[in-house]
C-alpha cells in the first residue's frame, strides 16, 4: 500500500522559499514591467505584446545585438584556439606546472571593475604604457576615446587578456588525463603530431572544451562591466553592447516596459544559442 | 627481416634499467622475451619500438641502423596487456587507423581491415565503439590492428594475460598462425613458462634487466645454463638444493645419499646446487634408481588430472622445501610424513656461482 505523507513539502519549501525570492518574483516582476507601461506613483497601463513588437523593431537594438553577436564571435574565435595552443604547449609534469597554472588563473582573479580601470589607464594616449608606446614610439595614431577600430580592438584584446585563460586551464585538464599508452599507440600507427591532436587530444578534450565555449559565450554575450569601464559604450554608440544599451534605456531613460521587454528577448537569445549549441556538441554521445 | 640488439642499454635516472643485452631476433617463429613481473621485458621491447630512448648500443632493423629512428618511422606494431584502442573510433576505423596514417588507398584498406577482423571474428562489431566491446573483443581489436598493418616488427606485451583463460587458451593458439609467413619478427612478452613452450620459436629469459639466456625454446627448457634459466623456465618452481659430492656420492642434507652418474660423477668434489623440475619427483616409485626422500606435507593441490604437494625436507636433514608434481589424484595430508622419490638423472648440476656443471 502507498504511504501518504506530506512531509516532504516542507523539506522543499526552504529552497522554494529562496529561489522565488530572487530568481522567481524579480523574473515575475521583468515579465509584469514588460507587458505595461509605468508611470510615478505605481500608476500602470496594459500594454499586451507592445513593448516586444517595439523592441523587435527597432534599429537601435538590431545594432547593439549586432555589436553583441560580432564581440562574441571575436572572442570565441581567439580565445578557443589560443587557448588550446597554450595548453597544448604548457608542460606536463615538473616543477613549472603550478608555476603556469598560477600564472593562468591571475586574470581571472581580477575584479571586472578593475580589469577595465586598469585596461582604461594602460590605452590611455599620455600617460597609458600601451597607449604611450603606440602613439609617440611606434607613431601610430591609437586613441580609443576617438576611434571605433581602436576600441574594439581594445576592448577584444582585454577580454583575451581576462578570459583565454579559463581555456587554457579547462584544455589543459582534458590533455593531461589522457594516458600515455594512447600517445604510444598514436607514435606506432604513424601518426603525425596533427593526426595525435586530431584523433587523440581533442576528441579526448571535447567535453571540457564544450563547457568551456558554453561558458566565454554566456559570459561574453551578458559582458558588462569591462567596457562600461573601459569605454562606456562609446565613442558614439561603436561599443554599445546589448547590456550597456539595456541598462541606457532602464536606467537612462528609466523605460521600465522597454527596457523589460528587452531584457526577457535578451535572455531568451542567451537561452537559445546556449541550449543549441549543446545539444549540437553532446549529439554524437547520446548516439 | 630480423632485428637486432647491439650491447643496448636503458637509464632511468642515472640507474641501469636494462643491461647490456645483444640479441638478433628473426623471423619465421616467435621471439618470446619470458621473465618474470619486472624482469625488463616491457623495458626492452620499449626500446625496440623506440618509445623510449636507447642509452647505448645500437639496434639495426635488416642492418639498418634504427637507434635514432623515430617510433613514427620504424613501421612496427604493439598489442599491450592493457586493451588500448581509440575509444572514439569504431572498431573498423581503430583497426584502419595505422593504414589511413600510411596513406594506403581505400579499396586495399577495406580489404585488409576486414580481412583482420574476419580473422579475429570482429566482423559483426566492425560500427561499435571499443567501449561496448567484452574485453577479449577490445584486445583483439588491438590484434587485429597490428596483423591489418604490414609491420616489419610485431611486438606482443603480455597480450593474454587480461584474458579469461577460455580465450587466452583460443588465442595463444592461434597466434603462432596468424603472424606465420608474415615476414615480420614477432616478439611476444610473457611471464608464464608454460605459454613460452606452447608458442614454440625462441626464448630469451631475462632476469633483472638481463638477457640471461636465448635459444630455441625447447632446448632451453631441457638445458638451463644456470641456476637462474632453471628457475624461470619452471611452473611450479623448480626445486632446489645444496648437495655435498665426495666421490661418486651425493649426499643431500644428512639423510639422503645416491649414486652420480654420467657428467656429475666425473666432477671435483666439494658443494653443488641440484635443481630437479617437480614431476621428476613423485609420491611412487615406478622405476628403478630413483633416490628417497621423506618429507612433511605442506600444501597440496589438486589440479584436474595432477596432484602436487609441496613438502619440507628437514626431516631429512635439508634446509628446502619442494614440490612434487604427479599424474593422478594422490590422498595427501597436511602434516602428515611422506615418501618421495626423485629421479636424480633428471636433475641440473649447478656450481656455486650458479652455471651448469652437468
Amino acid at each position: 500500500m502507498k504511504t501518504e505523507n506530506q512531509k516532504a513539502w516542507f523539506f522543499v519549501l526552504p529552497v522554494l522559499l529562496l529561489v522565488a525570492f530572487n530568481a522567481l518574483i524579480p523574473m515575475m516582476t521583468v515579465v509584469n514591467y514588460s507587458v505595461q507601461e509605468t508611470f510615478g506613483d505605481n500608476v500602470f497601463f496594459w500594454q499586451g505584446l507592445d513593448w516586444f513588437q517595439q523592441i523587435l523593431r527597432s534599429d537601435r537594438f538590431h545594432a547593439a545585438l549586432g555589436r553583441q553577436f560580432l564581440f562574441t564571435f571575436l572572442i570565441l574565435i581567439i580565445e578557443v584556439p589560443l587557448g588550446i595552443a597554450i595548453a597544448l604547449s604548457m608542460p606536463r609534469q615538473g616543477i613549472w606546472v603550478p608555476v603556469c597554472l598560477v600564472l593562468m588563473a591571475l586574470p581571472m582573479l581580477i575584479p571586472w571593475n578593475v580589469v577595465g580601470a586598469m585596461w582604461n589607464i594602460f590605452t590611455l594616449p599620455d600617460i597609458g604604457l600601451l597607449g604611450y608606446t603606440l602613439n609617440h614610439v611606434l607613431g601610430l595614431n591609437y586613441d580609443m576615446t576617438q576611434d571605433p577600430i581602436a576600441a574594439w580592438v581594445t576592448i577584444v584584446t582585454m577580454d583575451v587578456w581576462h578570459w583565454t585563460s579559463l581555456v587554457v586551464l579547462l584544455s589543459y585538464a582534458g590533455l593531461v588525463s589522457i594516458p600515455d599508452a594512447y600517445y604510444q599507440a598514436a607514435k606506432i600507427d604513424g601518426a603525425s603530431n596533427w593526426s595525435v591532436f586530431r584523433y587523440i587530444q581533442l576528441p579526448k578534450m571535447k567535453t571540457v572544451l564544450t563547457i568551456a565555449i558554453l561558458l566565454r559565450f554566456m559570459d561574453s554575450f551578458n559582458i558588462y562591466t569591462e567596457p562600461f569601464v573601459l569605454t562606456g559604450g562609446g565613442p558614439g554608440n561603436s561599443t554599445t553592447l546589448l547590456s550597456i544599451d539595456l541598462v541606457k534605456i532602464a536606467l537612462g531613460q528609466f523605460d521600465l516596459g522597454p527596457a523589460a521587454a528587452m531584457s526577457l528577448i535578451y535572455f531568451a537569445i542567451t537561452l537559445l544559442v546556449s541550449w543549441l549549441f549543446y545539444t549540437l556538441m553532446t549529439k554524437d554521445d547520446q548516439n | 627481416m630480423a632485428l637486432e640488439l647491439r650491447s643496448v642499454t636503458k637509464r632511468v635516472g642515472g640507474v641501469l634499467h636494462i643491461k647490456e643485452t645483444s640479441l638478433t631476433l628473426e623471423t619465421g617463429h616467435f621471439n618470446v622475451l619470458l621473465g618474470a613481473t619486472g624482469s625488463g621485458k616491457t623495458s626492452l621491447i620499449k626500446l625496440m619500438a623506440g618509445l623510449d630512448p636507447i642509452a647505448s648500443g645500437a639496434l639495426l632493423m635488416d642492418g639498418q641502423d634504427v637507434t635514432r629512428l623515430s617510433t613514427q618511422k620504424r613501421n612496427i606494431s604493439l598489442v599491450h596487456q592493457f586493451f588500448i584502442n581509440y575509444p572514439h573510433m569504431t572498431v573498423y576505423d581503430n583497426i584502419a587507423s595505422p593504414l589511413k596514417v600510411a596513406g594506403m588507398a581505400k579499396s586495399e584498406l577495406d580489404d585488409r581491415v576486414q580481412d583482420a577482423a574476419k580473422i579475429m571474428q570482429l566482423t559483426p562489431m566492425l560500427h561499435r565503439r571499443p567501449h561496448e566491446l567484452s574485453g577479449g573483443q577490445q584486445q583483439r581489436t588491438a590484434l587485429a590492428r597490428a596483423i591489418a598493418k604490414e609491420s616489419r616488427a610485431v611486438f606482443l606485451d603480455e597480450p593474454l594475460a587480461n584474458l579469461d583463460y577460455k580465450l587466452r587458451e583460443e588465442l595463444r593458439d592461434q597466434l603462432p598462425d596468424l603472424f606465420a609467413g608474415r615476414g615480420a619478427v614477432v616478439v611476444y612478452a610473457t611471464s608464464e613458462p608454460e605459454e613460452a613452450l606452447l608458442l614454440g620459436g625462441k626464448t630469451a629469459l631475462m632476469q633483472n634487466g638481463r638477457v640471461t639466456q636465448f635459444g630455441p625454446t625447447a632446448d632451453i627448457y631441457r638445458n638451463p645454463e644456470n641456476v637462474a634459466a632453471a628457475r624461470v623456465f619452471s611452473d611450479p618452481p623448480i626445486n632446489t638444493a645444496t648437495i655435498t659430492k665426495q666421490g661418486h656420492e651425493a649426499r643431500l642434507g644428512t639423510d639422503v645419499s645416491w649414486t652420480l652418474e654420467g657428467a656429475a660423477a666425473g666432477l671435483a668434489d666439494g658443494n653443488y646446487t641440484i635443481a630437479i623440475r617437480p614431476h621428476h619427483v613423485v609420491p611412487v616409485a615406478k622405476a628403478a634408481g630413483l633416490v628417497k626422500l621423506n618429507g612433511r606435507v605442506q600444501v597440496t593441490e589438486l589440479s584436474g588430472s595432477e596432484s602436487s604437494a609441496h613438502f619440507d625436507l628437514s626431516q631429512s636433514g635439508a634446509a628446502s622445501s619442494w614440490v612434487s608434481l604427479s599424474h593422478g589424484v594422490h590422498p595427501y595430508k597436511v602434516g602428515e610424513l611422506h615418501d618421495f622419490y626423485m629421479d636424480p638423472r633428471a636433475a641440473y648440476v649447478f656450481a656455486p656461482d650458479g652455471s651448469r656443471v652437468a
